[in-house]
C-alpha cells in the first residue's frame, strides 16, 4: 500500500479513528497548525496531497 | 402499520404514497412525503407524535439563534480592529456553546427520560436497598415514540453541524420536518445529516421507471433477507433463550450462531426495504451496512456495521472529546514518551470508552447492553495495543498477512468474536447471558447434532435447509459487491428475456420459502425497539 499516491486512505478504511487521531497529532505537531474537529472530514484526510492542502489552508488562515 | 415489511406498508401505504406523488407538481411533491410521513409516525405511535413535533420547532427555533448569533459575531468582526476580534471571537464562542449545550439537553434530555428514567431509577433504589437506606424513588414508565433513539441523533448532527458552520440553518421549518420524520427512515434509520437528505427530499424529483424498478428489487432482496431467513429462525431463539438453562452449550452456540444471523439479516434487509423505498421517491440514502461479516477485525466489523451510527459517534463524541483541551495535552504528552502510535492511544482510549458507553446505552436500558459496548471497547483497543506486537509476530513466523488463508483466520475469528458479544446482547439480562456464556464454554457438546436433538428447537430441517440457501445467496450477492460488482446492475443490462425470470424467481422464492402465515408469528424489526 503506497500512502503518498492512495487517494482513499478513509473512505477505503485504510485509516481508522484511533490512526487519525495519531495522525492529526502528528500533523499539528510537524506544522505548527490547530486542526478543528470539523475539518476531521474524509475529504481532508483521504490523501497525503488532500492533508497537504488542509495544512497549507489552516497556516494561512494563522 | 409496525413493519416497513408488512403488507399494510408494502401493498397499501408505499403503493399510495407513489401514486399520489407522481400525480402531484413537482412544487407539491414535498407536502406529500411530510403528509405520508406524519401518517406514518401517526400509524405506530398515535399521540407521540407531539414528542417529533416538539423536537422538530425546537431543533428549528435552535438553528435560528445559533445563526443570528453567528451573523451577528461577523458583522462585530468585520468593523473591529484586529486587537479586538479575539476578544469578540472568545464572546461569541461562549454564547454559542452555551446555546449548543441548551438546545442538546432539550434533545437528550427527552431521549434520556422516556427511554433511561426506568433504568436508572430502579437501580438507584437497588443501591438504596444495599445500603438499607428506607427510600425508595418512584419508577416511571413511559411509551416511547417510534424512532426516538434515530430522530434525536439526528437532531443533534444538525444542531452541531451549523454550530461548526458546516451547514447553514434552515429557515424552511416544512423541510426540517421533513428530514427528521421522512417515513422510510423514522423506525429504524439510517442517521442522515442534513446535507445529506434535506434537499434530496425537498426537490420533488419525479417517480422515474428506474428509481422504481430499482427500488423494488432492492425492497424484494430485503424482503427475502428478513422474511425467509430471519423471521424463520425466530423460533429457536426464542426457545433457546428464554429457556437457556435447559440446554447445553451445543445448542446455545448454535442459537447464538442463529442470532447474529437474525439480527444481520433483520436489521440490513429492513434497511434494503428502507433505501429502496426512498429510491423510488429518488431520494438516495446511505448505506447503513457493507458486508460486515468479511471485516478481518472488530474495528474493521464497526466500519461496515450500522454505519450511520458508528459514523455519528465518531463524528459528534469520538473527535469532539478527543480533541478537547484536556485530552490534546494528554496526546502531545504521551506522543513524546510512548511514541506515535501508543500516544495518542491514550486519549483515544478515553474517548473510544465514551463512544462505547453510548453505543451500549443507545441499544437500549439494560446491563447487558452496556457489557455489549463495553465488550467491544475491549476488543478495539486489544486489537490497537497488539497490532505492532501481531505484526512482528507474523513476521518472525513468515507469515504473509495478505494470503488468503490467513485472510479467512482473521474474517472467521472475528465473526465468532462477534456471534459472542451477540450473545449478551440478545440475552435476557447481563446475568443470562453470563450463564448461557458459562454454559457454552464449560458443557459443550455436539450430541445434539449427532442424536438430532437440535431438530426439535423450531426448526426442522426443511427450515435449516432453506435457511442455509437463503444464506449461501446472500453471501454470494456479498461476494460480488466485495469484488466491486452489482449484481442489480448486471441484471438490469440483461435482456428482457433474462431479467423477468430472474425477478420472477427472486419474488417466488419469498412468497413459497417465506417464513409467515400458519406455525409462524410475524415478527417486529429488532432494531424498531430501539
Amino acid at each position: 500500500m503506497d500512502y503518498a499516491t492512495c487517494h482513499d486512505l478513509i473512505d477505503a478504511h485504510y485509516l481508522d479513528s484511533l490512526t487519525t487521531l495519531a495522525l492529526v497529532a502528528e500533523l499539528e505537531e510537524a506544522f505548527d497548525v490547530t486542526i478543528p474537529t470539523v475539518e476531521i472530514i474524509p475529504a481532508n484526510f483521504n490523501s497525503a496531497e488532500a492533508m497537504w492542502t488542509m495544512v497549507v489552508r489552516l497556516q494561512e488562515e494563522g | 402499520m409496525t413493519s416497513y415489511c408488512s403488507l399494510l406498508y408494502l401493498a397499501v401505504f408505499l403503493p399510495a404514497v407513489v401514486l399520489i406523488h407522481r400525480i402531484l407538481p413537482q412544487r407539491l411533491r414535498w407536502a406529500a412525503l411530510l403528509a405520508a410521513s406524519y401518517a406514518f409516525f401517526w400509524s405506530v405511535s398515535g399521540k407521540l407524535l407531539v414528542f417529533l413535533l416538539l423536537s422538530t420547532v425546537s431543533i428549528h427555533h435552535f438553528g435560528l439563534w445559533l445563526t443570528v448569533e453567528q451573523q451577528s459575531r461577523d458583522n462585530q468582526l468585520a468593523s473591529a480592529a484586529p486587537p479586538d476580534r479575539k476578544k469578540i471571537r472568545q464572546r461569541f464562542t461562549r454564547r454559542l456553546r452555551a446555546i449548543l449545550l441548551l438546545a442538546v439537553l432539550v434533545q437528550a434530555g427527552t431521549l434520556l427520560t422516556l427511554k433511561y428514567a426506568a433504568f436508572f431509577s430502579t437501580n438507584l433504589n437497588h443501591l438504596l436497598n444495599a445500603l438499607r437506606l428506607p427510600v425508595n424513588v418512584p419508577v416511571p414508565s413511559f411509551l416511547l415514540p417510534i424512532g426516538i433513539s434515530f430522530y434525536t441523533l439526528q437532531a443533534v448532527s444538525y444542531l452541531t453541524d451549523v454550530y461548526r458552520g458546516a451547514i447553514r440553518a434552515d429557515r424552511n421549518l416544512a423541510r426540517l420536518m421533513l428530514f427528521l420524520g421522512f417515513f422510510p427512515q423514522i423506525m429504524e434509520g439510517p442517521i442522515c445529516r442534513y446535507g445529506q437528505t434535506a434537499d434530496q427530499l425537498w426537490a420533488g424529483r419525479p417517480v422515474t421507471w428506474q428509481g422504481l424498478t430499482f427500488g423494488m428489487q432492492r425492497i424484494l432482496y430485503g424482503m427475502i433477507k428478513k422474511i425467509v431467513i430471519a423471521d424463520r429462525l425466530n423460533l429457536l431463539i426464542k426457545t433457546v433463550f428464554n429457556d437457556y438453562t435447559n440446554f447445553s452449550g451445543g445448542i446455545i452456540a448454535l442459537a447464538t450462531v442463529c442470532y447474529t444471523c437474525q439480527l444481520y439479516m433483520d436489521f440490513s434487509g429492513t434497511m434494503d426495504v428502507v433505501i429502496g423505498s426512498a429510491e423510488i421517491f429518488g431520494v438516495r440514502l446511505p448505506e447503513n451496512f457493507r458486508q460486515p461479516f468479511f471485516s478481518r477485525s472488530i474495528s474493521e466489523f464497526w466500519q461496515r456495521w450500522h454505519i450511520s451510527l458508528g459514523a455519528w459517534l465518531k463524528d459528534y463524541v469520538f473527535y469532539p472529546l478527543s480533541m478537547s483541551g484536556p485530552l490534546k495535552k494528554l496526546t502531545g504528552a504521551a506522543r513524546r514518551r510512548l511514541g506515535n502510535h501508543y500516544g495518542p492511544l491514550i486519549s483515544g482510549t478515553v474517548a473510544l470508552g465514551v463512544v462505547w458507553l453510548l453505543n451500549g446505552l443507545w441499544h437500549g436500558a439494560g446491563w447487558h447492553y452496556l457489557f455489549f459496548g463495553f465488550y467491544h471497547f475491549v476488543l478495539i483497543l486489544a486489537g490497537s495495543l497488539f497490532e505492532p506486537v501481531a505484526q512482528r509476530l507474523t513476521a518472525f513466523l513468515h507469515i504473509d498477512r495478505t494470503c488468503l488463508p490467513y485472510r479467512i483466520f482473521q474474517t472467521v475469528r472475528t465473526a465468532l468474536l462477534v456471534c459472542v458479544g451477540e450473545l449478551f446482547f440478545r440475552a435476557n439480562g447481563l446475568r443470562a447471558g453470563l450463564a448461557m456464556f458459562r454454559t457454552m464454554v464449560t458443557d459443550f457438546s455436539v450430541e445434539p447434532f449427532v442424536n438430532g436433538g437440535f431438530l426439535s428447537l423450531g426448526m426442522d430441517k426443511y427450515d435449516f435447509f432453506i435457511t442455509l440457501v437463503a444464506v449461501g445467496l446472500v453471501f454470494a450477492v456479498g461476494l460480488l459487491r466485495e469484488r466491486g460488482l452489482s449484481l442489480r446492475e448486471a441484471v438490469a443490462q440483461r435482456p428482457l428475456a433474462v431479467r423477468w425470470p430472474v425477478y420472477y424467481a427472486a419474488f417466488l422464492f419469498l412468497v413459497i420459502f417465506g417464513a409467515y402465515g400458519v406455525g409462524y408469528v410475524p415478527v417486529d424489526p429488532i432494531y424498531a425497539a430501539f
